[in-house]
């Protein structure tokens, strides 16, 4: 399995490399595209694209390369959303505040989710943090003063003390933007560091990296500790962007959405959870212009998927077949 | 303490519907190591199979037996045609394309019988309440959920531990090559499996529609609650399964009986209705939480495997 760059390929001009350009070249001028059709709802889809981008991403981490397969990934979206919006209904609207906090809640949950969830593992840490997203989500459910079922309109964005105004869609897009592709690059730096060789050796046999003496928990835990803060920030994005939170963002099928997006993607792919938020937004909304019932075709497509490529369309495109 | 009793019963009833549920899950797991994201849609579907039929035959005893056949039924063609491919993937994929299957099926439902919810109205005899003890009537229809799922679970116990067929399932549980090089037909054994899990499914949805709407997506909530029983009982355990069905099932129903009284003791109005709310939906997650942080693999943890 092909599971880092290969040192072949580095330097290469493979089709993944192509394909990987000339994504970044056209999600670099969307704006453009926007501004010069005036199609102001491609702004939104991409923008959408990009912070989802950025959560699959994040899960990848502890997923793809940890092999720490977390169920309950949008709890952290949904922590980051509601840091944002409780601080703004609270009337601290900085958002050199509300991020740092958002980013430091959802790690902290994810200090505890992960201390009490990492010894288990396979399909019981599946279910184990899908127990605690759950427990999240209940938890938004009866915050009567912050709209409890209904969820909160977030009625100011965060405030950058006029340096940055969120309020302008293309200065917020090439935000996201820039924030995805320094946590693409920091994921980039993880994995093919020390600790991320750690991390992926605990993946293949956990007992033999602790034989040669490394304590795997606490490396793992860390790496979920980052996942779960890069996704709080992701949530911070969201709230800024929808200007609504509630706890529908929180369900346990918003998990789901991530963890398809992941190895719809590729999840082996530093590209993958990218290129699959933006296959599995994109597939949704052109499905939902020609017909009435897009998940009737969207839902057997993933089948299709899951039972016949290997690796994700990455895997398609590094010319990965299952045998 | 009438009360209680009555919180009691609910609770048992409750639990006996999410073992009809975790029972295939489990089944499904333990023997072909499968997660099924899908179980919840064959849950919807027995119950709008069963609301359709009942009103064509005007029966409900009819509709809920054309339902569970319609539902194995489904449940066999769906593993002939997708499931089966799934088996030698590893889990992330399957839950991949369980969840496109979750997704397809919540769109068919809206295609077949519209985004209106139906509701399936029960035969007159069992409308009443029934006076269990002296003070204290109990809807008749729960007793019969008790009941009837009660022979169900029987009736799987021995077909499962007493049947040939149950002791093929059970070896093919711990050792399939060896199960298939004695000559039996694993492929079909499978498919018989999956089916009876979606049967279940299928019959334990029918039996909460009249209680509740009949609505796309009513069996994602269930589903989760379902795998927190199999997760607490020990994947592939169908006595764990029970036991956990039976205390997931209490848990949840004394805990959203009590907990608003308890908390209302110590804390102010406001705080406490908001505070229980949470809490009481969070208790099931709570157990769920503490009994893998004690035992990782569950209270039963299956032998096999």
């Amino acid at each position: 399995m092909n599971d880092r760059l290969e040192p072949a390929d580095v330097g290469r001009l493979t089709l993944r490399w192509w394909v990987n350009a000339v994504l970044l070249v056209v999600l670099a001028l969307v704006p453009a595209y926007a501004a010069l059709t005036g199609d102001v709802f491609a702004m939104t889809l991409f923008t959408r694209v990009l912070i989802m981008a950025m959560a699959a991403l994040s899960l990848n981490l502890i997923m793809g390369f940890g092999g720490m397969a977390s169920f309950g990934h949008a709890a952290y979206l949904g922590i980051g959303g509601y840091a944002v919006g409780i601080l703004a209904k609270e009337g601290v609207g900085s958002g050199f505040v509300q991020w740092p906090v958002a980013v430091a809640a959802s790690a902290l949950f994810a200090v505890v989710v992960g201390a009490l969830s990492l010894r288990t593992r396979g399909i019981y840490f599946i279910m184990i943090t899908l127990a605690f997203a759950q427990m999240i989500y209940y938890v938004a459910i009866g915050l009567d003063r912050y709209g409890g079922d209904d969820g909160l309109t977030i009625y100011k964005s965060s405030q950058f003390g006029g340096v940055v105004d969120l309020n302008n869609k293309t200065l917020f897009y090439y935000l996201c933007f820039a924030v995805l592709l320094a946590s693409i690059y920091l994921v980039w730096r993880i994995v093919n560091s020390r600790f991320g060789l750690v991390i992926q050796g605990a993946r293949s046999n956990d007992r033999r990296m602790r034989a040669i003496g490394f304590p795997t928990l606490r490396y793992k835990l860390v790496c979920f500790v980052i996942a779960g803060a890069m996704c709080g920030l992701a949530g911070a994005l969201l709230a800024n962007f929808t200007n609504f939170i509630s706890p529908a963002m929180m369900h346990w099928t918003r998990s789901g959405d991530l963890m398809v997006m992941a190895i719809l993607g590729g999840m082996h792919a530093m590209f993958g959870p990218l290129i699959g938020a933006m296959t599995f937004l994109l597939l949704e909304e052109a499905l939902s212009r020609v017909t009435v019932y897009p998940n009737l075709i969207l839902g057997p497509l993933l089948l299709v998927v899951a039972i016949f490529v290997h690796g994700g369309i990455d895997g398609l495109l590094a010319g990965k077949r299952r045998g | 303490m009438l009360y209680l009793i009555e919180q009691f019963l609910n609770g048992i009833q409750l639990g006996m519907l999410l073992f009809l549920l975790a029972a295939g899950l489990t089944l499904i797991f333990g023997i072909m190591d499968f997660v099924n994201l899908a179980h919840g849609s064959l849950y919807m579907l027995g119950a709008y199979f069963a609301a359709t039929f009942a009103a064509w035959s005007d029966s409900f005893v009819l509709g809920a037996v054309l339902a569970v056949v319609a539902t194995l039924a489904v449940g066999m063609a769906l593993e002939v045609i997708a499931i089966r491919r799934l088996y030698r993937h590893d889990h992330l994929d399957q839950l991949l394309g369980t969840f496109g299957l979750l997704l397809f099926f919540n769109e068919l439902v809206r295609l077949i019988w519209g985004p209106a919810g139906m509701t399936l109205s029960l035969p007159p005899e069992m409308l009443n309440a029934v006076q269990i003890l002296p003070g204290l009537f109990y809807p008749a229809y729960r007793l019969v959920i008790i009941g009837v799922t009660l022979a169900v679970a029987l009736l799987l116990y021995v077909l499962v531990m007493r049947s040939r067929l149950g002791m093929l399932i059970r070896a093919g549980a711990s050792n399939r090559e060896m199960v298939g090089a004695l000559g039996i037909n694993i492929k079909l054994l499978y498919t018989l499996v999956f089916g009876l899990g979606a049967a279940l499914a299928g019959f334990a949805g029918l039996m909460q529609a009249p209680i509740l709407t009949v609505q796309i997506g009513m069996g994602e909530n269930i589903l989760i609650l379902a795998f927190v029983v199999v997760t607490i009982g020990g994947i592939g355990s169908i006595r764990g399964a029970f036991v956990a069905a039976l205390l997931v099932g209490l848990v949840d129903t004394v805990g959203r009986a009590f907990l608003p009284d308890l908390l209302h003791a110590y804390l102010s109005n406001a705080a406490s209705s908001s505070l229980s709310r949470s809490l009481s939906s969070m208790m099931v997650y709570l157990v769920m939480a503490l009994v893998l942080v004690v035992r990782p693999e569950g209270l039963f943890p299956a032998t096999s495997k």
